[in-house]
């Protein structure tokens, strides 16, 4: 178990390396130029270059970045003065995080439900409700799903705030629309497993011990089927944490996601290279505390690494 | 046996006692269903899955559509017409027009040649890539493999949204810098996936016998292996097609896939949502399109994956 930790991490460490160098490659091969303002004479260009030290060679700015990064430094805006990342972020991350941990809570418990209660009904009306709503949630794109929310829940029938992030009521509409395609794919995968597990032997004993049929379910049918679920768990977290871009546009919530757009379009480098970095050191650390709790839940893997 | 006369102490147990109840030679050794090829077999077996049938017309009428519906036009995808905005659906527009009096119907249709030929191409070439890359690093293992796979792992660990994002600043929007950017990401699942698929595989009877003939080892790889694995890169092809779609939509949503007037499916949703108070059929008519392709495409791999799964043969 040791050593698969140390190797999980090894990997994880090495990905955020490689990452780092990618995003600071490409961030530098972007066409234009941050201070591409018509007004800007080719004197105050230069000093603002060597001021943001894009004037030095590419190696330097490579380690000045690393080092920087090492002591939580993520950069600061060629666009606004006075902005840092970590300020921004300090701003705008929680929000994100709010919604993502909202989306995941709300995604996986009633997506585990539905799969149960799916299984536990094989074959009849509510089972095929279940997988209707499965088939259509993994068919349907989070942004129509948020658009389509907005307009009926907030614009037509007036239930909920239209947009923002300032109470409980604000939170309802984003979290469905962020949650609803990881809600039916677990669904659908809690279902497929639970009839798996109907089936081994060890349900069988337990029947014919004449153990209750809430008993069989409970302890041994949902505790051997969740492994599928746990799986995913790393890949879903990251795609309802990265999802978070669009629907944060669509209710106007003051989140990563949309100072990240913003930046992407105004070519502010050191912006995205910080907004990047960050929020990919995050989503590949959340991913590897997934696996290596994933590690300790499975025998399999505890045994035999 | 039937010639043997057997006695007993009572009674002779003779020939003309035993009676041929219709078991031949020919019988046992006919072939009680007609030999069919791979493609055959998987065909038959799509054509009486009803849901997987109805995707692949679904999807069969969309590229037909997409192919002929401009052409027919009298309107073109960019023509835009001060007295023809925000209509809903009539006959002169069959889908309505959006706020610049664009008829949808043609619009819908370029779209999909965008969205639909995305999904296809970076599809296609990520799992070609992965295959080929899968297919040798599971058979040569060792080293190759150690490295491929420490790569993918890295490649697995980076989101794939945030390099998507990059690639398309840096190349700047269109089809080709789409692809691309899927194609940087996209290889790395199918090639994971043919890699363990080809472990499994070659240690199998029919590689031995091939590799004692002296196959060499691309050839087997071509010859023997690729072949056994058609049915499920099919499989992964077609669920990897509506994640392509997905993404492009995605893409284009946050202001990064295809620049405006050109359209796709993912354009004309963003469109659609920013006029949903205004004129909400903009949105509902490229969602319905984008929502009914990915089912018509998840219900195709759902009965692939059975149509090609030889654990499923004479089932039905």
């Amino acid at each position: 178990m040791g050593k698969y930790v140390v190797k999980r991490v090894g990997i994880s460490l090495l990905t955020v390396l490689v990452l780092v160098t990618v995003v600071f490659i490409l961030v530098r091969l972007m066409p234009g130029d941050p201070f591409s303002d018509p007004k800007m004479t080719p004197t105050v260009k230069e000093n603002l270059n060597a001021y943001y030290g894009l004037d030095k060679p590419l190696l330097q700015q490579y380690t000045t970045f690393l080092g920087n990064l090492m002591r939580g430094d993520f950069g600061y805006s060629m666009k606004y003065q006075n902005q840092t990342v970590n300020n921004l972020l300090r701003q705008s991350f929680p929000y994100s995080l709010d919604l993502g941990i909202r989306a995941l809570v709300l995604s996986l418990s009633l997506g585990l439900v539905f799969g149960i209660v799916s299984a536990r009904n094989r074959g009849n009306k509510i089972d095929l409700f279940f997988v209707v709503v499965a088939v259509i949630g993994t068919s349907v794109p989070d942004f129509i799903v948020g658009a389509i929310l907005q307009y009926f829940f907030a614009v037509k029938w007036g239930l909920f705030p239209i947009a923002q992030y300032k109470g409980l009521a604000h939170t309802i509409l984003p979290s469905i629309a962020l949650g609803f395609y990881t809600m039916t794919s677990v669904s659908r995968i809690m279902r497929a497993s639970m009839l798996e597990v109907v089936q081994q032997d060890y349900i069988k004993t337990a029947r014919s011990k004449g153990i209750s049929n809430f008993r069989i379910t409970w302890k041994h049918q949902i505790r051997n089927a969740i492994m599928p679920v746990v799986t995913v768990l790393g890949p879903t977290v990251a795609s309802v944490l990265t999802g978070t871009f669009v629907i944060e546009s669509i209710f106007a919530i003051p989140g990563m996601g949309k100072y990240y757009v913003e930046s992407v379009q105004n070519l502010d480098y050191s912006m995205i290279l910080g907004q990047t970095v960050f929020y990919g050191i995050f989503l590949v650390f959340a991913n590897m505390v997934v696996d290596i709790a994933y590690g300790f839940v499975d025998p399999r893997i505890r045994i035999a690494k | 046996m039937a010639t043997n006369k057997i006695e007993s102490q009572d009674k002779a147990i003779t020939a003309d006692l035993f009676r041929t109840v219709g078991k031949s030679i020919e019988e046992m050794e006919a072939i009680s269903r007609p030999s069919l090829t791979f493609w055959q077999e998987a065909w038959l077996r799509i054509r009486k899955d009803k849901a997987a049938f109805i995707g692949l017309i679904i999807l069969i009428i969309y590229t037909i559509l997409a192919i002929f519906a401009p052409m027919f036009s009298s309107y073109e995808f960019d023509q835009q017409d001060a007295y023809a905005m925000r209509q809903t659906f009539s006959a002169e527009h069959w889908f309505g027009t959006d706020s610049l009096g664009r008829d949808l119907w043609v619009r819908i249709w370029v779209g999909a040649r965008v969205s639909l030929s995305i999904g296809f191409i970076a599809a296609f070439i990520n799992s070609v890539i992965g295959t080929i890359l899968g297919g040798f690093s599971g058979y040569i293992g060792g080293k190759f493999d150690m490295i491929l796979m420490r790569i993918i792992d890295i490649i697995y660990g980076i989101p794939a949204l945030i390099v998507n994002i990059l690639v398309m600043v840096v190349l700047g929007p269109g089809i080709k810098s789409l692809i691309i950017a899927m194609v940087i990401t996209g290889w790395a699942g199918s090639c994971r996936f043919t890699r363990g698929e080809v472990y499994r595989l070659k240690e199998q009877e029919f590689v031995l016998a091939s590799r004692v003939l002296g196959e060499s080892t691309f050839m087997i790889i071509v010859r023997e292996i690729i072949p056994n694995l058609m049915g499920l890169i099919i499989t992964n092809l077609a669920m990897a097609i509506p994640a392509a779609i997905f993404r492009e939509a995605f893409l284009s949503y946050i202001g990064l896939g295809i620049a405006p007037p050109n359209a796709s499916w993912g354009v004309l949703a963003k469109e659609g949502a920013a006029m949903i108070r205004l004129c909400p059929h903009m949105l509902y008519v490229p969602a319905f399109f984008i929502c009914t392709t990915v089912l018509a495409f998840n219900l195709l791999s759902n009965g692939l994956r059975d149509a090609f799964d030889p654990r499923m043969r004479g089932t039905d």
